[in-house]
């Protein structure tokens, strides 16, 4: 039975990642763009929860109606006002760009908010647990964070294949000139598609710091989870990162039961295995 | 009214020069052909016209408003549509999808989804189906119904008949008949000398870039195109 | 007659060549006229200098972006503290020791890694550092979570006497900056360079001429990762003390290097050169202010990769028509008049 349990802490985990990995899949799937300041766009969400809460007294989930919109403008803008310029330059601009975004977004949390480790509070939530016969228990905040993944992935699902706009996405994300030949404004589609993918970037960063301690530098251990769930999971699939998401926490619950300090490594070791023999992941779909 | 008219369009891939002072004009509901070798600049000329390639806003006037610099979705925008070389349907979308993208840009007008169905029927059973299952002929249906659906009054073909069998080239060129009895004018690139004389007013013949010459295709000597075409 | 001749040297590499020489040579003489915090500094600007030359080879030149070199760097210094401590080897034989050692281990990260392109291989390593970070910090002999540290008489192997050590491991630094900057530099000039560039303006293209593209990555990550535990092994025997954080910090290793061949020039021998000064004059500048000095560089790097992106060299040499360390080779007409 502590397998099992084992197994479900494991899969329930994979809602997080799968949280976590959404942001990164959209701007890669449709602008090719590899987003090194994924995580900690993720932490500066919890930050910025963290501040509205302290202003407004409002607890972390109920800060969201605020955060979203916030982190979606700040997507927008800097797609529209930085990362657009990065398209067209081969590989190092995208990168070397959202890496000097990254340090910048560490070192100016750092200087704003120090060092120390923070956690939002959300309240009696954060440790309720459902028991389920043959000592089954499953902790009520993991149920509820896997339930908002489903519900996050059902929603692209919507967008992408019953919306105008999704159907632009994927037009973009096939063959960005021909689309722009039929009269879509590829620029701004851009800064749409990475202000909705900080929806959830928002949503994951707000979710992961009611239940662990974030500081600063806590952005790139989340862009290396995300990585490794899309990774996983194979690039292109929506549902995909999900499993991977899926396959990263059960590997990480196993190493976590033989000794907590192997945890994160259990993940990784997970993560280059199947890198190795599996290169394209589990359900890979991309054509490039 | 002239609806187009390029004024010394020069364009360059890079260092690369593509074009050489080239002038077109083309009046309102004319189908004008351009033909041309290999590398003689015939897409060249038409993506300069459809903005996917920039020059100085004068080399291209449309309707009398310069556009030469504008993008291609701003130029979709004010009327000009392009079916591209290769059609270049998109892969993950099915071919309602495709149409439907082809609309984008919301410009009012006569076509729509439902009269696009009525021109190319065989689409319309065909709708759901990922664009790139369909054959050739039907395919490049599909990329001259998604220009249609921005309602434009400029439609720029590339290369309709490229790699398409005679009978089904027929097919296509009759539908061209159509869309120009609505009014549209219509710019077309082909490789099939003949099929571009006979849908066209007026034609023009490209060579390494430049204008080699140009003359209305009623009666005109094919010999002299043949010597124009290959630079002799 | 002939009437081209390649050349490879430039009036300005000649003058270069000699300025180069005497700096050098004040460089070396340093411990006579300079304070033991001189040393230090210098020993600094030297290893930071390998580092950024070894990251420039493998990005600026092979294309393969590396968030992950910290972990060789880290490797060597564990394997010196290792070797060392509990196996008693000779401090000099073990700091050699981390380049087989690094090398060997790259095979398999390499394998790994490039199965991933671009960004994805730039996390990719990213990942591989962590692992051995995570490693080290979980093996009981490598001392877990605190690390390890160098014992007072492995330290008097190199010189009993603390001035005299100083000396050794400030022109050991001297010595390995300018043995990486040769490496490099002579690398670039063979064949493998005009393989390696050629990689880097168009893959496909050298691939379809008969470059073997892969087999000229591999050859280069396994020759730097050794090279660089080389520097980490050094880097950890002045600080004397090694932990997994320390060792394998991305900060400390991987972004401040970055910053440097990027602002200076990615692609160029000369732009790593540029880049670290400038990074310790900005660091020096605002030591006062934090970490502000981070938060400019990365703007600087990203204004520079937008908008001059062969960095600082890079647009000197463009406009000026300079090159300090010829690599390419020119076309000179000779007798074309007479």
């Amino acid at each position: 039975m502590e397998w099992l349990n084992t197994f479900i802490q494991g899969s329930l985990l994979g809602g997080i990642y799968a949280l976590f990995a959404i942001g990164l899949s959209l701007s890669f799937g449709i602008m090719r763009l590899v987003n090194i300041a994924h995580g900690d766009l993720i932490v500066l969400s919890a930050y910025v929860a963290m501040v509205i809460g302290q202003g407004t007294g409002l607890d972390p989930i109920s800060c969201l109606v605020i955060v979203v919109p916030l982190m979606f403008a700040l997507g927008y803008a800097l797609q529209r006002g930085l990362l657009n310029q990065t398209l067209s330059g081969g590989l190092l601009p995208p990168l070397l760009v959202t890496f000097g975004i990254s340090i910048i977004i560490q070192n100016g949390l750092l200087q704003v908010f120090g060092a120390y480790t923070h956690r939002l509070q959300e309240g009696a939530i954060e440790t309720a647990s459902l028991q389920f016969p043959g000592g089954i228990l499953i902790g009520v905040y993991p149920l509820v964070v896997f339930g908002v993944a489903l519900l996050a992935l059902g929603s692209l699902q919507l967008l992408f294949y019953r919306t105008g706009l999704g159907r632009a996405f994927r037009a973009v994300s096939d063959d960005a000139d021909t689309a722009e030949l039929m009269g879509v404004d590829n620029r701004k589609l851009y800064a749409v598609a990475l202000g909705i993918a900080m929806i959830f970037t928002a949503i994951a960063g707000v979710l992961f710091a009611i239940r662990t301690n974030f500081d600063p530098a806590a952005g790139p251990i989340r862009l290396i989870l995300a990585f490794e769930a899309v990774i996983i999971g194979g690039l292109g699939s929506m549902w995909g990162t999900l499993i991977g998401g899926m396959v990263l926490g059960i590997a990480q619950a196993v190493g976590a039961a033989v000794s907590p300090t192997w945890q994160i490594l259990a993940g990784h070791i997970a993560f280059l295995i199947i890198l190795i023999v599996r290169p394209s992941g589990l359900f890979p779909r991309t054509r490039d | 009214m002239t609806l187009l008219q390029t004024q010394n369009l020069s364009a360059f891939y890079g260092d690369f020069q593509a074009l050489f002072d080239v002038n077109v004009s083309v009046e309102q509901g004319e189908t004008v052909a351009i033909i041309g070798a290999n590398g003689a600049g015939k897409t060249t000329f038409l993506r300069a016209v459809a903005g996917a390639l920039q020059t100085a806003p004068q080399m291209v006037l449309f309707d009398g408003q310069p556009v030469g610099d504008k993008t291609a979705h701003d130029i979709v925008r004010l009327g000009i549509a392009m079916a591209p070389e290769g059609r270049r349907l998109f892969p993950s979308l099915s071919v309602e999808e495709n149409l439907l993208l082809g609309g984008h840009s919301k410009r009012p007008g006569p076509w729509n989804l439902q009269r696009v169905y009525d021109l190319f029927p065989r689409l319309r059973e065909l709708r759901h189906l990922p664009a790139t299952d369909l054959s050739g002929g039907q395919q490049q249906m599909t990329t001259v119904g998604r220009a249609l659906m921005s309602n434009p009054r400029l439609l720029l073909c590339d290369e309709l008949s490229l790699g398409l069998a005679p009978v089904i080239i027929r097919d296509i060129y009759d539908c061209l008949g159509k869309i120009t009895a609505e009014g549209t004018t219509v710019v077309l690139v082909e490789q099939d000398v003949n099929r571009a004389l006979d849908a066209s007013v007026r034609f023009y013949c490209f060579q390494e870039g430049r204008l080699a010459l140009t003359a209305p295709t009623k009666g005109f000597d094919r010999a002299a195109i043949s010597a124009a075409y290959f630079g002799m | 007659m002939e009437t081209v001749r390649v050349e490879r040297g430039t009036r300005a590499s000649r003058i270069f060549a000699l300025v180069a020489v005497i700096a050098l040579a004040a460089l070396v003489a340093l411990p006579w006229w300079g304070d033991a915090g001189d040393m230090r500094l210098i020993a600094e600007m030297a290893y930071y200098l390998a580092l950024a030359q070894l990251w420039n080879l493998l990005a600026g030149y092979a294309g393969l972006v590396s968030v992950g070199q910290q972990a060789y760097v880290g490797l060597g210094g564990y394997v010196l503290f290792y070797l060392t401590g509990a196996l008693s080897v000779n401090v000099y034989v073990a700091l050699l020791l981390a380049a087989p050692f690094a090398g060997l281990l790259s095979i398999p990260v390499s394998i790994a890694v490039f199965r991933l392109r671009g960004a994805y291989f730039a996390v990719g390593t990213w990942v591989v550092s962590e692992v051995f970070a995570l490693a080290a910090s979980l093996i009981p002999v490598l001392g877990g979570g605190s690390g390890l540290s160098l014992t007072p008489d492995i330290m008097r192997e190199i010189a009993p006497d603390r001035a005299d050590r100083d000396m050794i491991l400030y022109l050991m630094s001297l010595a390995t900056a300018v043995v990486v900057f040769a490496i490099a530099y002579l690398l670039l000039r063979s064949r493998h360079g005009l393989a390696l560039t050629a990689i880097r303006d168009s893959e496909p293209a050298s691939a379809s001429l008969g470059v073997n593209t892969f087999r000229t990555k591999f050859i280069i990550y396994i020759v730097t990762a050794m090279c660089t535990a080389l520097v980490g092994g050094l880097i950890f025997l002045q600080k004397l003390r090694i932990s997994p954080e320390a060792g394998f910090s991305i900060n400390d290793w991987t972004v401040v290097v970055i910053f440097m061949v990027v602002i200076g020039g990615i692609g160029t021998i000369e732009g790593p050169f540029i880049g670290m000064l400038v990074f310790i004059v900005l660091r020096e500048l605002l030591a006062d202010y934090g970490s502000y000095y981070l938060i400019l560089m990365g703007a600087i790097a990203i204004v520079v990769m937008l908008r001059a992106p062969s960095g600082i060299w890079g647009w000197v040499s463009n406009r000026f028509n300079i090159q300090l360390f010829p690599v390419g080779r020119r076309l000179a007409l000779v007798d074309w008049l007479r």
